[in-house]
C-alpha cells in the first residue's frame, strides 16, 4: 500500500496551478484534501505523474455571501466548515445537516467541498446536495472558465464528471434559500461515516398549507447524484399531507433503477430510497 | 494491589508515542520483502515471470515457489493429527494455488515502495480450477489423491440412542456462523538479522508464541533452537491471529539468513484481510432430546468447520474447541458431536477470540430458546433447569478438548442466572417489551449463557531478580499482546513483595532471557504467568528475609516486609532495603553461599485448564424500514473468580463485545462464485465503531475461585466475545415474535428488513 513514484508540486498562485494542469494534463492530479486521492494512489488505483497540491492557490477557500440570492463556497472548503457554518437561512441548515454525515470527524477536518464535487463519489453527500439544488459549478482552466449546471456536472457513471484533466473547480454557487424553504436529508449506511447506502437531499418551498416546489436528490442509487424528478412532481403544487409525501416517497422508489453491492441488493435500496425520502421531506416539511 | 483498578504500566509509553512496534524497528541496510499474491482462487501456476521486477533498480531478490522448495510446510502449533499433514502449507505456492492472497512469490527490494514496483511486475500466470467456496457442499479436490476433508472427529459421552429413544421431544435444528476473524489494530510484521559474529538469527516482532515459534523456524530452517532469537516488541492487538507463524514471518527469516541483509516486511491491511488467518465459519447441524419438562437429555451435533485452503498451525484447534464446549453450562448427560474440518478456496483459518465457542454457544443457546418456545416454557426458567449445581463441581464433561479431559473446576452458575435476572428486572422487563411490542414497536430480549475456558497448561514460568538499587524485574517466557499483561504481572508482584509497581519492570517475551516460554492464549496469560509470578514472588520474598535476617542479625520470624525494605516488627529504623540484600547477595559473598543474587525463580504447571463462565442479556429495537438494529440495553456477567485488575477485566470485555457484535452484525468474508474475496479493505469489512455499540453494564463476579491455582484467577479474554452472536439472534427473534427466525450470523440490515417485510406480509 505504497503509492507509485510521482512528482508534488505546491503553486503558489492560481496562474501557477492551471499552468502546471496544462503541462501536465490527465498526468496530472489535483490534491485538495487527499481524504480520496491519497487512498487510491496508496492502492495504486491511481497513479499520477504530477501532484498539483492547491493548499497554498489564494481564494479557494472562501464562503462568499455578498450576492443576496446566493452562496458561493469555495473549492477548499473544509467539509466541517460547513457543517458549522454560519450561513443564514434554510440553506446553511441544510449545509450543517449534511456535512455531519460526510465521513468521520478527522476526514471532515481535511476534505474539501470541491474535492468531494471532483471526486463524484456516487454516494457522496455533497453530490447529492448540489445536485438538489442546482448549484453552478463554477471551473477554470488556463484557456478560460466556464459553468456548468450541477446536474451536467455529474456523468452516470461513478467517479466521473465533465471536468477537463487541465481544469480545476473553482468554487460552487448556491441558491440562498429564502425562509419559505425547509429542508432536509436522510441516509442509510451501514455504520456511521459510511459511505451512504442511499441518501436523499430534500427542499421544499411551502405556499400555506401546500408545496409550492420540491426539490429531491438521491445517493447511492446511480452512477451518479440523481434527481428524483417523478417525486418532485407527485409533490409540488400538492397539500403537505402524510399522504402525499407517501405517494412522493413511492414514485422515487419507483422511478430510481439502482444496481446492488454486497452491502445493499437493488431492491433493498429500492425500499431504502422510499424510507430515506419520507424522512427528508418530513424534516423538510416540519 | 491485588482486585485494585490501578493504571496500566504500558500506558505511559503507549500514550506518549514512546512505543515501539515492529514497523518502528529498523536495522542497518535492511532490505524490505513485499509478497506477490494470487489472484485466482484455484489453479495451478503455469508460469511465473520475474524479469520485469528483477530490471527495477533497487529490487535485490525474486523468489518463487522453485527458491524455496526445500523448506518444510509450517507445522501444527496445536491439535494436529497426521491425516492433516499433507494440507499444511508451503511458504511459496508450490505448483498449485488454493486461494486469493496466498504467497506465489516475494520480492526483496531497498525500500517498501521499489519492493512493490517490482511486485506489481512480477507476471503469475494460473490454470484455473474450479473453486471448493461452500465446505458444507461437495468435496473438492485437493491435489491429486486427496479431497478437501482434511479430519473427522467424533466425541461422545452417555448413549445419546437411548436418549432419544425415550424422549419426549426431539428438536431438529441447522445453524451457520459467517466467516470473520480479529483485525489487530497493528497488521503483522517482523524484521529479522543473521549475525554472523555469532552465528544468531534475531527475528524481531514476533507475538504471541515467540518460544513456540522460535523452535518452528529453527527446525524450518535446520538452526540449533539456541542461535534463534525471537523478541517481542510493543504488539497492537493479538486476538489469536497476530503471532501465529505464518508463510511470511518464513521468508523473512530465510531471506536474512540466505541474502546475508536484515530483512524487514510489514504487512498492509489489504493483505491482512486476505493472508492472516479467518476464523469461524461453521455449520452445524443439530438434534436435541428433551423431556417433557425442557431438560435435555441427548444432544447429537454434526458440524463443518470451513477451514479455508489450507491447515495452519491451530490444527483442528478450533473444531475441537467448538466440539467440546459445546454442551456449555448444561447437564446434557449424553452427548456426541462429529466435527468435520474441510478445506476451500478461501484464506486459510485459525483461532479468533472464543475459538469455536462463539459458534458453539450461538448454536446451543439458538437450540436452548428453540426447546423454549417449542415447549413453552420462559427462557430463563428452562436454562435454569439444565444448569449444572454448584454442588456437581468440578464437574466432569466426559470428553477432551486441548489433550485434556473437559472439568469444570468451579462454577455458580444459578447465582448468576438470577444476578442478571435481577439486573435487568427479568419479569417487569420482558412485561414492558411485551407491552411495547403489542404497541407495533419491535423490540425484544435475547439472553446468552456460557462456560469459558481459560489458563491452558502445561506450564509457565517467571524469574523475579532485584537488582541493586531495589528495581524489580519480572521474567517471564510468556507474551503480551496489549491486554496489561506488564500491569498484572506487577501487580501480582507487588501484592507479595509490598514494592510500588513504579518499581517493577516486566520482561516479556525475549527468548534469550528465559529458558522456556508458551505465550498468551487461551486466556491463559494471567491464570499462567500470573501463578508462576506469584509463587516466584513468594520464593523471593522468603529468600530476601532470610538474608536480612543474617544482615539484621534477627529471626526471620520477627521481619516483616514493606515499601521495599525488610525491618524488624515493631522497630523500623532495623531495616535493609530490597537494594541493599541484594547487594549484600554478590557472588563472592558468605551470604550467597554459592546461589548469588536477590532473586527467584518458579514454574507452574497444570494439566487442567479453568472455566470461566458468563451470561450477556441484551434488550434490542429493530428498525423495520431500514432493518437497522440498535441494543437499548446490554448487559455482560462474567465469573472470573478473582480479578487481578478488574479495569482490565473490564476492557477485555468491552473490546470482545465489540468483536462479538462485529461477527454477529457487521464482519463479513464473503467472496464471489469464482472465490474472489468481497471484503479487502475496511470499506467492505465493517468493524464496529465506538458509534455503533451500545453502552455495556458489565457484572463482575468472583463467586466461584478457581481451585487450581494459589490466586483463584481464571482468564478474563474471551467472556466478553462469547454470546454476542447468540444474544444477537434472540434479541431479533423477540423483536420480530417468531421465535427461530435467525439461523445464521452476520444479520445484515438487509436481511432484518426482508424478515420485517415478511412479517408485515404474514400479519
Ligand atoms: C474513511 C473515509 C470515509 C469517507 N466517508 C465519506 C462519506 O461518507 N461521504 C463523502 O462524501 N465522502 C466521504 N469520504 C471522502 C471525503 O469526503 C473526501 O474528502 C472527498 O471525497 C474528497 O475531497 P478531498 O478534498 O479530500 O479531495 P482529494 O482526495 O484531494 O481529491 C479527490 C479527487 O478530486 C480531485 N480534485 C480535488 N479538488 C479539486 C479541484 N478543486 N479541482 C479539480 N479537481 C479536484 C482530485 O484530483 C481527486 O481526483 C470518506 C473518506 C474516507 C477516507
Amino acid at each position: 500500500m505504497k503509492p507509485a513514484a510521482f512528482d508534488y508540486r505546491a503553486p503558489r498562485t492560481l496562474e501557477e496551478a492551471l499552468g502546471l494542469l496544462r503541462e501536465h494534463q490527465d498526468e496530472a492530479k489535483v490534491l485538495a484534501g487527499g481524504q480520496s486521492l491519497v487512498p487510491a494512489m496508496n492502492f495504486r488505483l491511481a497513479r499520477p505523474a504530477v501532484l498539483v497540491d492547491i493548499a497554498r492557490v489564494p481564494g479557494l477557500d472562501r464562503i462568499d455571501l455578498d450576492d443576496p440570492g446566493s452562496v458561493t463556497v469555495g473549492a477548499r472548503v473544509r467539509h466541517l466548515d460547513l457543517e458549522h457554518n454560519t450561513i443564514p437561512g434554510p440553506l446553511g441548515v441544510l449545509l450543517a445537516r449534511t456535512g455531519r454525515w460526510v465521513g468521520h470527524y478527522p476526514i471532515r477536518v481535511r476534505g474539501t467541498f470541491g474535492g468531494s464535487l471532483a471526486h463524484a463519489d456516487p454516494a457522496a453527500e455533497w453530490c447529492a446536495l448540489a445536485c438538489a439544488l442546482d448549484a453552478e459549478i463554477h471551473c477554470r482552466s488556463a484557456n478560460g472558465a466556464r459553468v456548468v449546471e450541477a446536474c451536467d456536472f455529474f456523468e452516470q457513471m461513478a467517479f466521473t464528471t465533465c471536468l477537463a484533466p487541465d481544469e480545476l473547480l473553482m468554487g460552487v454557487r448556491l441558491p440562498s434559500l429564502g425562509d419559505s424553504w425547509g429542508v432536509g436529508m436522510a441516509e442509510f449506511a451501514r455504520r456511521w461515516g459510511d459511505f451512504a447506502i442511499v441518501l436523499a437531499i430534500a427542499a421544499v418551498e411551502r405556499d400555506g398549507d401546500s408545496v409550492a416546489r420540491a426539490r429531491i436528490a438521491l445517493g447511492g442509487v446511480a452512477g451518479g447524484p440523481v434527481r428524483a424528478a417523478h417525486a418532485e412532481a407527485a409533490l409540488s403544487g400538492r397539500a403537505a399531507t402524510p399522504e402525499s409525501v407517501a405517494a412522493a416517497a413511492a414514485a422515487a422508489a419507483e422511478e430510481v433503477d439502482p444496481t446492488g453491492d454486497i452491502h445493499g441488493s437493488a431492491d433493498y435500496r429500492r425500499d431504502l430510497v422510499r424510507t430515506m425520502v419520507t424522512r427528508a421531506l418530513n424534516q423538510a416539511l416540519a | 494491589m491485588i482486585g485494585e483498578s490501578v493504571p496500566r504500566l504500558e500506558d505511559r509509553p503507549l500514550l506518549r508515542g514512546e512505543g515501539r512496534f515492529v514497523a518502528d524497528i529498523d536495522l542497518p541496510h535492511q532490505l524490505h520483502m513485499r509478497i506477490v499474491r494470487s489472484h485466482a482462487a484455484h489453479g495451478t501456476i503455469t508460469s511465473i515471470d520475474a524479469a520485469e521486477a528483477l530490471a527495477v533498480p533497487g529490487v535485490a531478490a525474486v523468489w518463487t515457489g522453485a527458491d524455496v522448495a526445500d523448506v518444510p510446510p509450517i507445522d501444527f502449533r496445536q491439535v494436529g493429527a497426521d491425516q492433516m499433514v499433507p494440507y499444511r502449507q508451503p511458504i511459496l505456492a508450490q505448483r498449485r494455488v488454493r486461494y486469493v492472497g496466498e504467497p506465489v512469490a516475494a520480492v526483496f527490494a531497498a525500500d517498501p515502495y521499489t519492493a512493490e514496483d517490482g511486485a506489481e511486475r512480477v507476471v503469475v500466470e494460473v490454470a484455473e480450477l474450479p473453486p471448493v467456496l461452500d465446505a458444507a457442499g461437495p468435496l473438492g479436490d485437493f491435489d491429486e489423491r486427496l479431497d478437501t476433508e482434511a479430519y473427522v472427529f467424533t466425541e461422545a459421552t452417555g448413549d445419546v440412542e437411548e436418549a432419544f429413544a425415550r424422549a419426549e421431544h426431539i428438536l431438529e435444528a441447522e445453524f451457520r456462523v459467517g466467516r470473520h476473524t480479529g483485525v489487530p489494530l497493528e497488521c503483522r510484521g517482523a524484521v529479522a538479522a543473521h549475525h554472523r559474529d555469532t552465528q544468531t538469527l534475531e527475528f524481531l516482532g514476533a507475538a504471541k508464541v515467540p518460544f513456540q515459534n522460535r523452535d518452528a523456524l529453527a527446525q524450518m530452517l535446520g538452526l540449533p533452537p539456541s542461535r534463534v532469537v525471537l523478541r517481542e516488541a510493543h504488539v497492537g492487538g493479538g486476538f489469536g491471529v497476530r503471532g501465529e507463524l505464518y508463510p511470511e514471518d518464513v521468508l523473512v527469516a530465510l531471506a536474512a539468513l540466505r541474502l546475508g541483509r536484515p530483512v524487514k516486511w510489514i504487512e498492509d491491511r489489504q493483505e491482512h484481510l486476505v493472508a492472516a488467518n479467518h476464523s469461524r465459519d461453521q455449520l452445524h447441524r443439530l438434534r436435541v432430546a428433551t423431556d417433557a419438562r425442557g431438560v435435555i437429555e441427548g444432544l447429537e451435533v454434526e458440524f463443518v468447520s470451513d477451514q479455508g485452503a489450507y491447515v495452519r498451525t491451530h490444527g483442528a484447534t478450533v473444531a475441537t474447541l467448538a466440539a467440546a464446549m459445546l454442551p456449555g453450562p448444561y447437564r446434557i448427560p449424553n452427548y456426541r458431536v462429529t466435527g468435520r474440518v474441510r478445506l476451500s478456496n478461501k484464506t486459510p483459518a485459525g483461532t479468533y477470540r472464543a475459538p469455536g465457542r462463539y459458534e458453539s454457544t450461538f448454536v446451543r443457546e439458538r437450540a436452548m430458546d428453540a426447546v423454549a418456545a417449542e415447549l413453552g416454557i420462559d427462557r430463563a426458567e428452562v436454562r435454569r433447569r439444565n444448569l449444572i449445581g454448584s454442588d456437581e463441581m468440578p464437574f466432569e464433561r466426559g470428553i477432551d478438548a486441548l489433550g485434556t479431559p473437559v472439568v469444570y473446576d468451579s462454577g455458580r452458575y444459578e447465582t448468576m442466572l438470577d444476578r442478571v435476572l435481577d439486573h435487568i428486572d427479568y419479569s417487569a422487563l420482558t412485561e414492558s417489551l411485551a407491552e411495547r411490542r403489542a404497541a407495533g414497536e419491535l423490540v425484544g430480549l435475547g439472553l446468552g449463557f456460557f462456560v469459558e475456558k481459560s489458563g491452558l497448561g502445561p506450564f509457565a514460568g517467571s524469574r523475579i531478580t532485584v537488582d541493586g538499587s531495589g528495581r524489580v524485574t519480572v521474567t517471564t517466557g510468556e507474551a503480551s499482546v496489549g491486554q496489561g499483561f506488564e500491569t498484572v504481572m506487577a501487580q501480582i508482584c507487588s501484592d507479595v513483595l509490598g514494592v510500588g509497581l513504579d518499581s517493577i519492570s516486566v520482561v516479556h517475551g525475549q527468548t534469550d532471557q528465559m529458558s522456556y516460554g508458551m505465550g498468551a492464549f487461551a486466556s491463559r496469560a494471567t491464570v499462567m504467568a500470573g501463578t508462576a509470578t506469584h509463587d516466584a514472588s513468594e520464593a523471593l520474598r522468603q529468600r530476601a528475609i532470610e538474608a536480612a535476617a543474617e544482615m539484621l542479625e534477627a529471626s526471620a520470624d520477627d521481619l516483616v516486609m514493606a515499601d521495599g525494605a525488610v525491618s524488624v516488627a515493631g522497630s523500623p529504623a532495623q531495616a535493609v532495603t530490597l537494594g541493599e540484600i541484594a547487594s549484600a547477595l554478590g557472588p563472592a559473598s558468605p551470604l550467597a553461599r554459592g546461589r548469588p543474587g536477590l532473586v527467584a525463580e518458579e514454574w507452574y504447571t497444570t494439566s487442567h485448564m479453568n472455566y470461566p463462565y458468563g451470561l450477556h442479556a441484551g434488550v434490542a429495537a429493530l428498525d423495520p424500514d431500514t432493518g437497522r438494529l440498535a441494543f437499548e440495553r446490554y448487559v455482560i456477567a462474567y465469573d472470573v473468580g478473582r480479578a487481578i485488575n478488574p479495569m482490565l477485566v473490564e476492557g477485555q470485555i468491552v473490546g470482545g463485545a465489540a468483536q462479538g457484535f462485529g461477527g454477529a452484525l457487521f464482519e463479513d468474508f464473503s467472496y464471489d462464485e469464482i472465490g474472489q474475496p468481497q471484503a479487502t479493505t475496511f470499506m467492505d469489512y465493517l468493524m464496529p465503531t465506538a458509534a455503533e455499540m451500545p453502552d455495556l453494564e458489565i457484572l463482575l463476579s468472583e463467586d466461584a475461585p478457581s481451585p487450581l491455582n494459589p490466586l483463584g484467577v481464571k482468564g478474563a479474554g474471551e467472556g466478553g466475545t462469547n454470546a454476542c452472536g447468540a444474544v444477537v439472534a434472540a434479541a431479533i427473534d423477540d423483536a420480530l415474535g417468531r421465535p427461530g427466525a435467525v439461523t445464521s450470523l452476520p444479520v445484515t440490515p438487509e436481511r432484518l428488513h426482508a424478515m420485517c417485510r415478511s412479517l408485515a406480509a404474514t400479519g
